[in-house]
């Protein structure tokens, strides 16, 4: 190919582009959904009535290799109920900054509580920010669900690890 | 393996083949535990090298081979190679039952084997609910350790079989059992049977119905509830303190040493950083650390439960200074500056008055202080003779695990169960294993059952109960009172004199129940005088233990402090005091105005005691968690404790404020290093020559093997690897001969009302034990014990409130009506709030 056909070339693929739709989104105000795997900020599941599916047993914590996690349990009661069985997290934290999203704490989850959802707009002014609080990592409650604490009756939920279904 | 066990094995070695490893071992040993030994391992749920096999768990199968014998010739049959010809039994064998024979072959990983676990592994779970994430034990489960090493990965039976059963019940207020994980290996029970004889749970029904449950009212009345949960080898049993507290796996260990009693069981404090502390790291359990000469791998309740006052709230984090009525924070150079001034010019007119839990460098530099000054150093105590019992205290390398039949135990005006629990653990165990055990009180107490002989004298009688032993076999002074020479002719009495002239070792236990400062200086003169009479002073398991009322009163004797015999009068001639971990005023109210009429006080404290509200300078301390030292326990074991949390700004450790008032007196004591103030604490008292904290560190292979990677078989038991202290030698050993009068006794006075005698209760009202919410109902509440004869008498019925009056105090107490009482006596327990210092005259009305 000579110089002059290559300049051609070039010009041809400048001319298409004059007819394409522009390739630049106008984030924030537009936002490209993400992967199916995508690994954003955590989230900490609800059960359908509303109960929190985390159980406090920081097997997240100790799968966490950047040390990210840091949980302490409580007991639940029926008056005061956080989640199915005797114990829930009263305090979860995610240090942001140390987080590496791999994901083990999801792999680690026996109630399959924290998954890492779609959210990546992850961005702090100081440090204390960047840790994620139960608060702030709860889903809100669905429209069949209840807040929790809830009061429930005497012996409903008195197990922690639900009944694991194959998903095929 | 400890020196014990290599003596025996160079007398009665045993060869014996365990997975083709050829090991040696004392005859009588079970197939396990030569394997532990050797270092092999053979998985156990149900066996616990310290209490005896059962077999129940079926976990220990293996192949057991013993060489053929000819039986015409009765020699062994060889192999055609000229080995010998094994022969291996139809069926497994379970190692924990079987004790090792000449020639034994073990196998323990044949793929008959290897089946044999994983069957037994399914079964286990067959039931257990598998919800590990929440489970306390989890991470240092013995259950959870060996599926993963030798179960099947996956069970034959069907999952909607399992059957659900309760969870989280309380047997009592401080262990919670889940009926669900119990795999019925009945340790728990054995334990409190066969080991601490308090058999308060048991098994009920049979099969899959069968459950533990308790007998007791409350639930699991024992002292010693903690440590089923350390050998319960799944997540059954959890106590209410460490309830989903933490996981295993999150905690830090750091050594250290219980001071609640003199005892000194080497502990391991667990902590972690809590959210709800502000991010502070904080102590979420207490537990054993193995220490087989002083608490074996066991501690009692109080000693596990009770550790919150260290973290309290309400502790001191800044001096304060007395300005007009008020106390007000000042600083630490204002304090000390003041402090210094004023103790600068108080020479001859000065006392210090420190508690037994301060640490052995702690009482060094007070009493540099106070030598400087030329004051007195006046231990708070309601015991003496810690000068004797550092003359003619246990000899080095004292273990009561040594005591065996031909040795003797002496144990005089002492509940020991309450007063000190692992002694009374440890003694008991020494008198089943048969060493002549002695026990004299007037009352019948726990220790009754296992002693084989009993003396019974009245209250008042404690040292002329050991004169007459004494009288008994050497020459009879005439001076004695009546009482010695009517217990002369007890036979009792006479008896337990042959016993203790006889006795290949004689240690004597003196305790303070009914007596007051004098009494019990008696008591220990006399019981000093007995061991030197029968020679039992200056070597190994034998001599003289005070069973202390605090941790390191020792240490304090040790140090040159002493009980004061009448504490108001020596306070009161000192109008400069110094009070160092006491609270004089709150225990004797009647002090007050002896502080009122004080030039100067300066209080050291953790919290705003009573005493410390009348101080012109409070000064804060840290807690021992918080900072390093050293205890001598009551057997004279030097024992160092180390750092667990960091210091709580603002508060300073006992030895360095000492040493920073010494500083303006011109003494130079060290005030940064624990361990430097000990090296100079080490040159001047003969006691503790050469000792340093590296030799205090030391530690050696202890048997059994516990707390290691293989929790199965011993427990949740931390392992001793910070150190297993020293025992200096005694007075006498270091040829030092005692100095010892010899007490002249009198009778005591004829009494026409009751009289109340204090005793001492392990939950006391104390503010180390109140600060612990969770032995809420365990605290004895104000309260006094009568015969029935008495309460009768005075119309009194179990569990009616009553009104006495004592030493010139009115208080309100529940009466409780005892047949072990005798008559005319009213036990009134100590530290509850009511004012019983010795034996006292006591009015009571309904």
């Amino acid at each position: 190919m000579n110089g002059f056909s290559a300049i051609l070339k070039g010009m041809w693929t400048t001319f298409k582009s004059m007819f394409e739709g522009p390739v630049t989104i106008q984030y924030p105000e537009v936002k490209r959904p993400v992967r199916r795997r995508f690994k954003g900020r955590h989230e900490l599941k609800r059960y359908e009535n509303g109960l929190e599916k985390c159980i406090g047993c920081s097997l997240c914590a100790a799968a966490c290799p950047a040390d990210a996690i840091f949980v302490e349990a409580s007991e639940n009661t029926d008056e005061q109920r956080f989640s199915p069985g005797e114990r829930y997290a009263s305090t979860y934290e995610i240090n942001m900054l140390r987080c590496i999203f791999c994901g083990y704490c999801e792999d680690a989850c026996p109630t399959e509580a924290i998954i890492l959802g779609d959210n990546y707009e992850l961005s702090f002014t100081d440090r204390a920010q960047s840790i994620y609080t139960r608060e702030k990592l709860l889903n809100p409650v669905g429209p069949s669900g209840q807040a929790t604490p809830q009061q429930v009756p005497a012996g409903m939920f008195d197990r922690s690890i639900p009944v694991m279904v194959d998903p095929d | 393996m400890t020196e014990k066990i290599a003596v025996a094995v160079a007398e009665n070695l045993i060869n014996l083949t365990i997975d083709n490893r050829e090991v040696s071992v004392p005859a009588g040993t079970l197939v396990v535990n030569a394997a532990k030994l050797a270092g092999i391992d053979i998985p156990v749920f149900c066996y616990h090298p310290k209490m005896e096999p059962v077999g129940m768990c079926r976990m220990c199968l293996v192949e057991i081979g013993r060489p053929a014998i000819d039986r015409a010739s009765g020699k062994p049959l060889l192999n055609k190679d000229g080995s010998p010809q094994i022969n291996f039994g139809p069926k497994l064998e379970t190692g924990c039952t079987v004790p090792v024979s000449k020639g034994m072959v073990v196998r323990g990983y044949t793929e008959e084997v290897t089946e044999a676990r994983k069957e037994v592994i399914e079964f286990l779970l067959t039931s257990h609910p598998l919800d590990c994430p929440i489970c306390d034990k989890g991470g240092e489960c013995p259950l959870q350790n060996l599926t993963m090493e030798h179960g099947p990965g996956q069970s034959r039976f069907i999952f909607d079989e399992k059957i659900d059963l309760a969870k989280n019940v309380p047997l009592g207020d401080l262990i919670f059992l889940d009926r669900e994980r119990c795999i019925q290996c009945a340790r728990c029970t054995r334990f409190q049977d066969e080991i601490v004889d308090d058999p308060v749970i048991g098994f009920s029904q049979r099969g899959r119905a069968l459950e533990i449950i308790t007998f007791s009212d409350p639930g699991f009345d024992s002292y010693w509830s903690g440590n089923t949960t350390d050998i319960c080898p799944v997540g059954a049993l959890t106590t209410t303190d460490f309830r989903f507290e933490a996981r295993p796996w999150e905690l830090q260990s750091h050594a250290s040493i219980c001071n609640h009693c003199s005892v000194g069981c080497n502990t391991t404090l667990n902590t972690r950083r809590e959210a709800k502390s502000g991010g502070d790291e904080v102590i979420k359990r207490v537990m054993p650390r193995q220490n087989e000469q002083v608490n074996e791998i066991w501690i009692c309740d109080k000693g596990r439960f009770a550790h919150h006052y260290t973290e309290s709230p309400d502790r001191l984090t800044q001096p304060l200074i007395r300005k007009g009525d008020a106390l007000e924070p000042a600083t630490w150079d204002e304090a000390l500056q003041l402090v210094g001034d004023k103790f600068k010019k108080s020479k001859g007119k000065f006392a210090a008055l420190a508690g037994g839990r301060l640490t052995n460098e702690d009482f060094f530099n007070i009493q540099q202080v106070t030598a400087k000054l030329g004051g007195k150093a006046l231990l708070d105590s309601q015991m003496a003779g810690g000068e004797m019992v550092a003359q003619v205290g246990v000899g080095q390398g004292t273990n009561l695990s040594d005591l065996r039949a031909g040795d003797v135990v002496l144990v005089i005006a002492s509940d020991l169960e309450e007063e000190a629990p692992l002694h009374w653990l440890r003694i008991k165990q020494a008198a089943e294993r048969g060493a002549q055990l002695i026990v004299a009180n007037p009352r019948r107490t726990k220790l009754d059952q296992v002693a084989h002989r009993l003396i019974r004298y009245e209250y008042g009688q404690e040292a002329a109960v050991v004169h007459a032993m004494l009288d008994s076999f050497s020459p009879k002074r005439p001076d004695q009172p009546a009482s010695v020479k009517q217990l002369l002719r007890d036979e009792s009495v006479k008896a337990a004199a042959e016993d203790v002239q006889s006795a290949t070792n004689l240690i004597v236990f003196y305790g303070s129940e009914g007596l007051d400062v004098a009494g019990s200086h008696t008591l220990a003169s006399a019981c000093a005088n007995l061991l030197i009479a029968t020679g039992h002073v200056g070597r190994s398991n034998n001599g003289l233990v005070a069973v202390w009322d605090k941790g390191n009163a020792q240490g304090a004797w040790d140090a040159g402090f002493a009980t004061s015999v009448n504490l108001a009068d020596d306070l009161a001639a000192a109008p400069n005091l110094y009070i160092v971990g006491a609270d004089p005023v709150g225990d004797r109210p009647d002090l007050a105005e002896t502080f009122e009429a004080a030039e100067f006080v300066v209080v050291q404290e953790l919290f705003l005691t009573k005493t410390a509200q009348m101080a012109d300078v409070v000064l804060p301390v840290l807690p021992y968690t918080e900072r390093e030292g050293t205890y001598t326990n009551a057997e004279r074991r030097v024992q160092r404790f180390y750092p667990a949390i960091s210091p709580r700004p603002g508060a300073r450790a006992d030895f360095a404020i000492a040493a920073q008032i010494g500083l303006a007196l011109g003494l130079e004591l060290e005030s940064k290093l624990a361990s430097l103030a000990f090296e100079q604490l080490a040159a001047r008292l003969p006691a503790y020559k050469d000792l340093t904290y590296g030799k205090l560190a030391e530690t050696f292979e202890q048997w059994p093997i516990i707390g290691r990677e293989d929790l199965y078989y011993g427990g949740t038991t931390y392992d001793n690897t910070q150190g297993l202290g020293v025992q200096p030698p005694s007075g006498a050993e270091r040829g030092e001969s005692p100095a010892l009068s010899f007490e002249a006794l009198t009778d005591p006075e004829k009494r026409k009302g009751l009289l109340a005698v204090p005793v001492t209760r392990l939950y006391d009202l104390g503010l180390t034990v109140t600060t612990s919410e969770i032995l809420a109902t365990h605290w004895e509440q104000p309260h006094i014990v009568l015969s029935p004869a008495d309460a009768e008498k005075l119309g009194l019925e179990l569990g009616a409130q009553a009104t006495i009056k004592l030493n010139n105090m009115q208080s309100p107490v529940a009466a409780r009506i005892d047949n072990r009482v005798p008559k005319g006596v009213v036990l009134v327990p100590r530290s509850v709030g009511l004012h019983i210092f010795g034996p006292a005259p006591i009015e009571v009305g309904a």
